[in-house]
């Protein structure tokens, strides 16, 4: 067999490492040191590197990653480009030579240590050859958003600690557009780089892409331990701060059948192994609760990564999608040998970190039946705005009939082992007129669901708190609406 | 000589230029401590066995387990050091401890073949404790009286009588956290013993000859068979200030015990289970008024956690209570200063260095007390800005006063405050479920080391044959921009262009007995050093071109690249005239020194004239406050800051907003909790990680933020005009406190004090909303509240 291999900054290198070691790790090991590692938990950036991935069947669109989370295997047979690679540093005989990205950031002074820097200016390249990105017509940007269309959420997983981040904001929003000649910008042209079916196999681990799902569910069904990767946002976490080391690695980011999304007339399908951004690009907003959830979803790093799969596969209590898909009266469509079977997200969890799934089973998609619920809203309370664990996140899913209540889910996240239903206060509701008095009332009555605790992100008090005012604040925003159909 | 702050004609300092390593910086070719790991063949991995106690003997240490794990080399325990085992420039922080003094201490370290073989030998190291009773937080040890230290006391005049005659008084206590360094680049160090047999350490160190000597006292070596070099930092705030020494002692100690490189990197966690932060603290004061607002009086306790040991806890508290005055003048005054012995890491320098925490005690109190005063709170500042003429409670004469009232007048019509005040009512008198506050808030910090013995610096520059420059100075560079700051003022004293001058790595056989990179002096005392350097050079170079241009050597002038001498056109290339100089045997290097003149401090008396100047400077801020959740937006914020005649003004512009941002993560988002339970964990850092502590990101920016650099502004006596940066914007981010407070308060009646915990989390402002609504609710709060009654 090849060996196995990825092109860095246009160089192909051979990969002699285990499953065990980042990307990151491996470029430092390659002499590559300008990524670095700040947290190894995906949430400063500085790791942060380009791949090549695809944009439909004939194009490639440069994604920023965080570096620390992947093993450097799932690149095999992949593009990446560091720092490095975007620009050249300035050396004893010879002149510099910066990317636009590297110029704008160098020129307003935002670097100050340098650190941070390499990962900044990769996820700032990313957003520069975002295809969509156009600059803004006539009158003010999009919140967030700069003249030339630059989405600031591209830059919200990376942490800089000494420059404030005006001047790396001013950088990102004087960016042009690529100019002709652009080698990266002409290499989005082409397809992205071919699968490859990477085995590793040592005495201690093995890393497997399987070609087929058939293939994937014998290997799981053979050893129900082994390890699902599709982004590695959680699992590599796992790996870095709590050592986790897994003998069988399967990675299923290609994984076809668990990579499709379809709008149908009664439901949409999501497949689980799409990343967050897929998602959000796919379905175009589509599913406007969703859309509500994606900015508050980790960081695009992240999301440029993560899937629903594993975000829900992990079964944390928080985890933002849950919340929102409980209220969206998910269905989670799961697969073995035996066969599909799908249950309802609600029924899903079972206890911290816990779930119906079997040890053999994958989640395959993500349901949502439809059509969707009109009215909805997403709550997500947290110390900061960008990037950020939800100590509290409630979603709403509701229909009217006038100002009659005739459906309500609601989700929640952060109260409880697991994410759950707010049952009570969805029956309280349902089938009444939602005013001051009955949303008042319902608050308090959402405010004694789940079973709050205290730690370092929030008070249980302050939880509860937080499900009361959800409720107040779902219907401050409704209200003026009501107010007309009255 | 010329004067230290005057200015040579065209000269390079003032110019705005970029960070000197920024190509390199965003091409990822700048290198730091552990990027020179691949360069090293045959390096071992360190990784430290930390305690799960809070306090605890180390009663057996079983390390045979760890040496049966494949990779790993060797285990180092206290009796292998071969000096002092002590890491701490007091003796009283054993590098390896028999006495567990808060959990994750580490207790021995084991090296490896590569980092994973480390931390499996770590785990499998069995060590038995026998647990002994802890103190965590400031009550249990105030309450226990566990205290370390000097109790310092600054007062002037009668604080008592003060109290007495004042017909407003007021008192209170407040509790408020420390913070977490963060810089990006947690610590590193990089030990061999190189060719000549010297013990070399690459270290991210803020003190490289403070590092150099730990490194000498541990392995028993003198100061002179050990080097300390600094390339750059990914940061350091002051958490690389005396962190650093116990962990390249460990490096240079597994060196020279296994003959081979060894790297010890702390990963995130381990940085911040292992190493100090700001520290927290707690006063209760009584302060007294006039009825016009004007501050008559002011006592105060200060209790500072310090932690488990002293490390520079005493100099930090020093600076707390030579700050609680900020720009205020308080005729009588009596503050107490005490350090609290916790079972926590030994809290440490942190940008502002204890100023930061006395100021929020009176920016607190004014924030408390302006409602129950029925002042408006920017008015009441205003009220107490010191005048010229007046004088710190510890006796220095505020000089410039008066820059801090046209600082504030400019900041005032720059920002539009007055219309703006008006638009803040508006919107919330329009809003029931979000309020916006307005706040301004003052800058005054004190500029040298309190110890006068750190207030000097050295420097080595080199002239070549081709012209070409290289210096040396006893600086470090952790993103300051100092090493650019440097340069500037390299080639404005030789009066060559910038590209003639290459900055080298600090090193402490190049530049020796250095201070601390700290104090935000860098600049002051290391740009004060390579000026002396460079001066000397050029007076030489003059001799040999006054020959050459048929002058006198004061008529010889350097500028850009290019010597002339005054009346004349006849000119030559400086690499000309060094070529020149060589041959007639001119000396093309030399040493600077640079101490700062006109300071003194009574340390013991707590009185006297510590700093050289002050740095002013003033900030308004305006936020919007969610009362569904208490979460919160930073709309805008304007500052007028005085940086003297900057040297280099992007970079001081860059300095200014990223130490407001940093200020406001302090006093917002960033927080420290610790297991103060009896349960199993405890002492254990609950927030030791980016995932659970949270610094500011892009959302915390202020969505406006218009920074202005105060004009015309020489400070006499500092090199080329110029004033300190690093510290004093930080404290810039009261105003942000303070606007938060505003706006909570909005969602009440007016004229009732608040009380705003520190941080002002999310959660923390949603209480101070709820309490103001509790008050809207029917509760009758008197517009003033009577004099002798507690602010809140």
């Amino acid at each position: 067999m090849e060996p196995h291999q990825v092109k860095v900054n246009g160089v192909p290198r051979v990969l002699a490492a285990g499953p065990q070691v980042s990307l990151l790790d491996w470029l430092r090991g390659q002499g590559l040191t300008g990524a670095k590692e700040g947290c190894a938990e995906g949430e400063c950036g500085a790791c942060a590197v380009l791949v090549a991935r695809a944009d439909g069947p004939d194009r490639t669109r440069w994604t920023a990653v965080n570096s620390c989370l992947p093993p450097a295997l799932a690149f095999d047979g992949g593009e990446v480009v560091t720092s490095e690679g975007l620009g050249r540093a300035p050396g004893a005989c010879t002149a510099e030579e910066l990317h636009p990205v590297q110029r704008e950031v160098a020129d307003r002074g935002g670097s100050q240590c340098g650190y941070c820097t390499p990962g900044f200016v990769c996820a700032m390249a990313a957003e520069y050859y975002r295809p969509e990105r156009r600059p803004a017509a006539a009158g003010e940007p999009a919140p967030d958003h700069g003249p030339n269309g630059f989405d600031l959420h591209a830059l919200s997983g990376n942490l800089c600690r000494c420059t404030g981040y005006r001047p790396i904001r001013d950088a990102a929003y004087a960016l042009g557009a690529p100019a002709d000649g652009d080698q990266l910008a002409a290499r989005r042209e082409a397809p992205a780089p071919a699968l490859r079916l990477t085995r590793f196999v040592s005495e201690r681990a093995e890393f497997i892409r399987p070609g087929t799902l058939q293939e994937l569910l014998d290997r799981l069904e053979q050893e129900p331990d082994a390890v699902l990767v599709a982004g590695a946002t959680d699992v590599g976490v796992e790996r870095n701060l709590r050592h986790s080391r897994p003998r069988l690695v399967l990675a299923i980011d290609r994984m076809e059948e668990l990579r499709r999304l379809d709008v149908g007339t009664d439901h949409v399908d999501i497949g689980a192994a799409l990343t967050l951004t897929e998602v959000e690009q796919g379905l175009g907003g589509r599913v406007p609760l969703l859309n509500k959830l994606f900015p508050q979803f980790a960081s695009r790093l992240i999301r440029n990564s993560a899937t629903l799969g594993g975000n829900l596969g992990t079964g944390s209590p928080i985890g933002d999608a849950a919340p929102v898909l409980l209220a969206l009266d998910a269905t989670l469509v799961l697969t073995s040998r035996r066969g599909d079977r799908p249950v309802a997200l609600a029924d899903y969890f079972t206890g911290y970190r816990r779930s119906v799934r079997e040890p053999d089973e994958i989640i395959r998609a993500v349901r949502l039946p439809l059509p969707l619920a009109p009215s909805t809203a997403f709550h997500k309370v947290a110390k900061r705005r960008f990037d950020d664990i939800s100590s509290v996140a409630v979603a709403f899913a509701a229909r009217f009939d006038g100002a009659v209540l005739t459906d309500l889910k609601i989700g929640l996240g952060g109260v409880a082992a697991t994410p759950l239903r707010a049952r009570a206060a969805e029956d309280a509701l349902t089938g009444t007129e939602l005013t001051a008095e009955s949303a008042a009332e319902a608050a308090g009555i959402l405010a004694g669901e789940g079973t709050p605790m205290d730690d370092h992100r929030a008070s249980a008090r302050y939880r509860t708190a937080m499900l009361e005012q959800a409720m107040l604040r779902f219907y401050a925003e409704s209200a003026p609406e009501l107010e007309v159909i009255r | 000589m010329s004067a230290l702050a005057d200015r040579p004609a065209n000269p390079a300092v003032g110019q705005t230029v970029s960070h000197e390593s920024a190509a390199l910086h965003v091409t990822g070719t700048a290198l730091y401590t552990d990027d020179l790991v691949g360069r090293m063949r045959g390096c071992l991995h360190a990784w430290p066995v930390q305690a799960p106690h809070a306090h605890a003997y180390v009663t057996a240490l079983h390390t045979e387990p760890a040496s049966a794990i494949p990779g790993v080399v060797r285990v180092l325990t206290a009796a292998d050091v071969p000096g002092v085992n002590d890491a701490g420039a007091k003796d009283d922080e054993p590098l390896f401890p028999r006495e567990v003094m808060y959990h994750g201490h580490a207790v021995c370290w084991v090296l490896g073949e590569t980092a994973e073989a480390a931390r499996l030998g770590a785990a499998a190291v069995e060590v038995d404790y026998e647990e002994l009773p802890s103190l965590l937080t400031l009550t249990e040890a105030i309450d226990a009286a566990s205290y370390q230290g000097h109790q310092p006391v600054v007062a002037r005049g009668d604080a008592e009588s003060g109290l007495q005659r004042a017909p407003r008084r007021f008192s209170g206590t407040f509790e408020f956290g420390g913070q977490e360094h963060f810089y990006l680049e947690t610590h590193a160090s990089l030990a061999h013993v190189d060719e000549s047999g010297q013990v070399f350490v690459q270290s991210s160190t803020q003190h490289p000859s403070e590092t150099q000597e730990i490194v000498a006292h541990v392995l028993g070596l003198s100061n002179s068979e050990v080097t300390v070099q600094c390339l750059r930092m990914g940061g350091g705030f002051g958490g690389k200030e005396m962190q650093p020494h116990g962990l390249a002692a460990v490096a240079a100690l597994g060196a020279v015990l296994t003959g081979r490189p060894v790297r010890l990197r702390l990963n995130r966690t381990q940085d911040m289970t292992l190493t100090g932060k700001r520290h927290p603290m707690c006063a209760s004061w009584e302060v007294g008024f006039d009825d016009d607002g004007r501050l008559l009086a002011l006592r105060a306790t200060i209790t500072s956690d310090g932690g488990w040991s002293l490390d520079l806890s005493e100099p930090v508290l020093a600076r707390a209570l030579c700050h609680i005055d900020n720009a205020y003048f308080i005729p009588d005054v009596e503050v107490h200063g005490r350090i609290a012995k916790t079972n926590k890491t030994s809290q440490t320098a942190f940008r502002g260095f204890g100023g930061p925490q006395g100021m929020l005690v009176i920016e607190d109190i004014l924030g408390r007390c302006a409602p129950a005063l029925g002042i408006d709170p920017a008015e009441l500042r205003r009220r107490n800005l010191y005048a010229p003429g007046q004088s710190t409670p510890y006796g220095q004469p505020v000089r410039h006063a008066e820059r801090l009232h046209d600082i504030w007048a400019q900041l005032s019509s720059r920002a539009d405050v007055e219309r703006r005040r008006a638009a803040v009512e508006h919107f919330n008198a329009t809003h029931e479920h979000s309020k916006r506050g307005l706040a301004m808030t003052p800058v005054k910090f004190g500029i040298s080391f309190n110890f006068t013995a750190f207030n000097q610096a050295g420097a080595l520059v080199h002239v070549y044959k081709d012209g070409s420059v290289l210096v040396n100075h006893g600086g470090t560079e952790m993103g300051q921009g100092l090493h650019t700051k440097m340069r500037q003022v390299a080639a404005t004293a030789l009066g060559v262009p910038l590209d003639f001058v290459r900055l080298a790595p600090t090193r402490t056989d190049k530049v020796p007995n250095t201070s601390a990179t700290a104090a935000s002096s860098g600049a002051d005392l290391n740009g004060g050093a390579v000026k002396h350097a460079c001066e000397q050079i050029r007076e030489q170079l003059a001799e040999v071109a006054a020959r050459k241009l048929d002058t006198q050597p004061y008529n010889v002038r350097f500028v850009d690249g290019r010597v002339t001498s005054l009346g004349s056109t006849e000119s030559l290339s400086f690499a000309e005239l060094v070529h020149t100089a060589y041959f007639q045997r001119t000396p093309l290097f030399a040493a600077g020194f640079y101490r700062t003149e006109g300071i003194h401090w009574d340390a013991a008396n707590m009185q006297g004239e510590p700093f050289k100047y002050f740095s002013y400077g003033a900030a308004v801020s305006e936020v919007e406050v969610d009362g569904f959740t208490g979460a919160y937006r930073f709309l805008r914020t304007d500052i007028v800051h005085d940086v003297g005649d900057s040297l280099s003004p992007l970079i001081d512009l860059g300095q200014i907003e990223g130490g407001f941002v940093q200020g406001t993560g302090w006093l917002t988002l960033e927080e420290l909790r610790w297991d103060t339970s009896a349960g199993p964990g405890r002492g254990r850092l609950e927030t030791q990680a980016a995932s659970t502590y949270k610094i500011p990101s892009f959302s915390e920016m202020p969505e406006e933020f218009n920074v202005h650099l105060y004009e015309r502004a020489t400070e006499s006596g500092v090199v080329y005009g110029s004033k300190a940066v690093g510290e004093p914007p930080l404290m810039l981010a009261f105003s942000v406190r303070e606007a938060l407070r505003a706006a909570a308060a909005a969602f009440g009646p007016a004229g009732r004090p608040l009380e705003l915990p520190s941080p002002a989390t999310p959660e923390a402002v949603f209480w101070a909303v709820q309490d103001a609504r509790a008050a809207a609710g029917g509760r009758a709060v008197p517009a003033t509240t009577p004099a002798a009654s507690g602010a809140g």
